[in-house]
């Protein structure tokens, strides 16, 4: 992009001072950005960020399908869920280390999203939000009667462990807090590097016009399968990471209201942009956080927002914005 | 002439819930050749395209493409062996500038189609290819516009860039100067005939004074079934078609 030659206009000298400006500004609001993050767990309680960062990545993963893919998933709490029992599992029953731990539930999110993919990812639109709510519907209640998940308890007291074989001690809550940072920025960087590659762009094409793509010769179903298990095993590493933090897996994390959620927190952000499901993802664990303690039901606050959100800015908090920018 | 047929249909039948929208069409394709289909509306035409493409799979009947029955295959896989179709209403990729439109059909000639690991850079390999197919239907400055942005008749041209990045020995082109000004008809004719230089063309069209200008053999079909084959000087002289189109066109 920068290799443009600009120069050849006469009048580019302006707009190239303009750019430069620009880049300062982004560059200068990333190190400001990014000394907040870091400082962050300091001012705020670390387990109440690190629930943001969980959740900013399974938004992340969920986005993948419906802002790049176009596919509604209503099933995503089963991927999500079936990381944090394989994980807790791991790590708890297995004594794996933590990174191995993660690492798991995120295979188990890629094989189930691989089985339920293979089944729901010929329907279209409504077809394929209903297929993946009933398939997850039955990973759901084979959470609530197998041996293995603990019933209604779940898995509780999940072992964090010690990272790198005993150097970083994730009992300490600000450890544990800088590597699911590292773990979150590796998912979003992953999120981004695949919508930016050549897979993305036949993404984007079949998004476009499905039928023409078809009879370019592309095998649309199993671009749309691989996508599906790249988002199902992002949602698995983002719910096995949760369990390490919250030493926890419960039915909550494979419920049908869980994948409403995830849907919530992506469309307030702005589904099809990058920060959108960040920004949505923390927007909603606050409120959920700061309500907790009202009388008043934080499901209603939710849903205003939420109704806020579609009637005033469709495209979401984060895609408003770009819009905006972009039109000026 | 004498070539072996590249295409032949034989006893293709579709039945959408006990309408029998084609009813036995035997179609034989010449190697080289531009090939019309024509009859009045609802005559099948559309569905005959899908149903040699396998868009749509026929209740009866076969679809052979050099010695090799496709009637089976996935559309996708009927693309790939070198029968690339256009669709009635325009076929571009929106969103996609006209450069990264061509850069789709390039990107799977050239295999960087499941690399998700990548940069998507690794496309701007295909941007040379893509802008000598732009130029060769007369969108070279238009490479940065998108898709959406671009007027009817340019949009056809694109879609004709798009399909012959994959170099195919045989396009179908479904209707490709419908809704067009009479300017750009003209513009897309040449370029029909240019393409088909090397390749052959199956092409539905409605407008007469384009089939007789371009293409050597005219298929015509009415309620499903084939009417009258041959050139179009004869066709055209052939009582059955005159009554098939008497009232709607002036055969």
């Amino acid at each position: 992009m920068d290799a443009r030659p600009t120069d050849l206009m006469p009048a580019a000298a302006v707009p190239a001072r303009r750019s430069d400006f620009n880049r300062a500004l982004y560059t200068g609001l990333a190190v400001l950005g990014l000394a907040c993050i870091v400082a962050a767990p300091f001012a705020i309680y670390p387990v109440f960020l690190m629930k943001i960062l969980c959740f900013a990545l399974f938004a992340a993963a969920f986005n993948l399908l419906i802002g790049y893919v176009g596919l509604l998933s209503f099933g995503h709490a089963a991927f999500f869920g079936g990381g944090a029992y394989a994980s807790a599992h791991a790590l708890k029953v297995w004594g794996w280390p933590p990174e191995l731990g993660i690492l798991f539930g995120a295979a188990v999110g890629a094989l189930l999203g691989l089985v339920m993919g293979f089944f729901a990812i010929r329907r279209q639109g409504i077809y394929f939000a209903m297929i993946t709510l009933a398939l997850a519907q039955m990973v759901f209640f084979v959470c609530l009667q197998a041996p293995f998940t603990g019933g209604e308890d779940g898995i509780q007291n999940v072992p964090r462990g010690f990272l790198l074989g005993g150097l970083i001690d994730l009992s300490v809550n600000l450890n544990l807090y800088y590597v699911v940072l590292a773990i979150t920025a590796f998912g979003l960087f992953a999120v981004w590097r695949v919508v930016h590659s050549p897979f993305g762009a036949v993404l984007q094409a079949i998004r476009e016009n499905e039928p023409r793509a078809i009879s370019l010769g592309y095998r649309v179903d199993r671009y749309k399968l691989g996508a599906f298990v790249m988002s199902a095993g992002l949602a698995g590493l983002a719910g096995g990471t949760k369990a390490l933090v919250f030493q926890l897996a419960t039915l909550t994390d494979v419920a049908w209201q869980m994948s409403g959620e995830v849907i919530l927190m992506t469309l307030l952000g702005g589904i099809g942009t990058l920060p959108g499901p960040v920004v949505g993802a923390a927007l909603v664990a606050a409120l959920e956080h700061y309500f907790a303690t009202s009388s008043f039901p934080v499901t209603i606050i939710t849903g205003l927002v939420f109704m806020a959100c579609v009637l005033l800015f469709r495209r979401g908090i984060v895609g408003e914005v770009l819009h905006r920018l972009r039109r000026r | 002439m004498t070539t072996a047929p590249i295409l032949t249909a034989t006893g293709l039948k579709k039945e959408f819930r006990g309408f029998k929208a084609v009813n036995g069409v035997d179609l034989s394709i010449r190697e080289g050749s531009i090939h019309a289909l024509i009859g009045p509306n609802g005559a099948g035409k559309t569905t005959v395209f899908n149903l040699l493409t396998q868009f749509l799979k026929p209740t009866a009947g076969r679809v052979v493409y050099r010695g090799r029955d496709i009637t089976a295959l996935p559309p996708a896989d009927v693309a790939r062996l070198g029968l690339v179709r256009s669709f009635q209403i325009s076929a571009v990729f929106p969103k996609l500038t006209a450069l990264a439109n061509v850069r789709v059909a390039l990107q799977r000639k050239a295999s960087l189609t499941t690399q998700f690991w990548r940069s998507s850079r690794v496309l701007s390999g295909l941007d040379d290819r893509a802008r000598s197919l732009l130029a060769d239907v007369g969108l070279e400055s238009h490479a940065g516009s998108e898709a959406a942005d671009l007027s009817y008749g340019r949009k056809r041209a694109l879609e004709i860039a798009t399909t012959l990045a994959l170099e195919p020995d045989l396009l179908l082109l479904d209707e490709p100067m419908a809704g067009m000004a009479h300017e750009d008809i003209g513009r897309v004719s040449e370029l029909i005939r240019t393409v088909a230089v090397g390749r052959t063309v199956l092409m539905v069209e409605h407008n007469l004074s384009v089939v007789a200008d371009l293409c050597d053999r005219v298929t015509v079909l009415a309620r499903g079934e084939v009417l009258a084959e041959g050139s179009y000087d004869a066709v055209s002289r052939d009582p059955r078609v005159r009554e098939a189109y008497m009232g709607s066109e002036d055969a």
